[in-house]
């Protein structure tokens, strides 16, 4: 299944409806950075609202694909990780690597995007 | 409660996704709050996820328990395969380590997320993960 990946401006938003497993996952992570690179994006958000689980792979694979979009100049900021789930991923020790940017939601996750792209100039 | 014991063989990745939304689906029904039930859900999705990985395929088996000690209801996760086993558990069981490039938190953070955690290992034969959570 193809998770479809939407233009806003200048940033990709890509919403993850359903649980998904690791090949899924994986094609995801390609399908992102090939999009990035071909339309220039400058952001990138991820929105994780539908998942009720984040393990250490999901976890992982977000944060590769945070450092690796950054690499190609767009800046990621994952919204929407539930309470439970952010509870889950402290006590799990994700915080170890996480070196993720967060926002609350969709809106704010945007708003983060444009600020840092001001500051950037 | 018509069934309280499950057994899913995990082969695939899918399977992973299909034994999450089997402790997932117990863990409510048995009145596990959101966050212990997202706990337990993760939980499975690591061990599952280390059978996947680290030797292509086993099973689990996730049901209910009661202890007459404690008086209380829980939940027990049974994670079996045999695969090569595990050398060294005190250092499996360390956050960070890795012998496959990953983040290392699989069995550390199965044990983090739960009350009880059992593991016996033997090289060459194979592993079994048992992990509980109790309901407060």
């Amino acid at each position: 299944m193809d998770i479809p990946i939407l233009k806003i401006e200048n940033f990709l938003v890509v919403t993850i409806q359903t649980e998904m497993s690791d090949d899924e996952i994986l094609k995801l992570q390609k399908d992102i950075l090939s999009r990035i690179k071909e339309v220039r994006a400058s952001g990138l958000v991820i929105d994780i609202t539908a998942l009720d689980v984040v393990d250490s792979f999901m976890g992982r694979t977000l944060s590769n694909i945070a450092n690796t979009a950054n690499l190609l100049g767009a800046k990621t900021v994952v919204v929407g990780i539930r309470p439970a789930v952010a509870l889950t991923l402290v006590e799990l020790g994700i915080r170890i690597k996480w070196n993720l940017n967060t926002a609350l939601n969709l809106e704010k996750g945007i708003d983060m995007l444009k600020k840092c792209i001001e500051i950037r100039g | 409660m018509s069934e309280i014991e499950k057994r899913i063989s995990i082969k695939s990745s899918a399977d992973i996704i299909t034994a999450r939304g089997v402790g997932r689906e117990m863990a409510k029904q048995l009145g596990f709050n959101i966050v212990d039930q997202t706990k337990i859900t993760t939980a499975i999705s690591e061990l599952t996820r280390n059978i996947v990985t680290y030797t292509g395929k086993g099973k689990v088996i996730i049901k209910r328990i009661h202890s007459d000690v404690d008086k209380r209801d829980g939940m027990a996760i049974i994670c079996t395969d045999k695969g090569p086993g595990i050398e060294s558990i005190e250092l499996v069981l360390e956050a960070g380590y890795s012998t496959s490039n990953s983040l290392g938190l699989g069995l550390s953070g199965a044990k983090m997320l739960m009350d009880d955690f059992d593991i016996k290992s033997k090289p060459g034969e194979g592993t079994r993960v048992t992990i509980k959570k109790w309901l407060r």
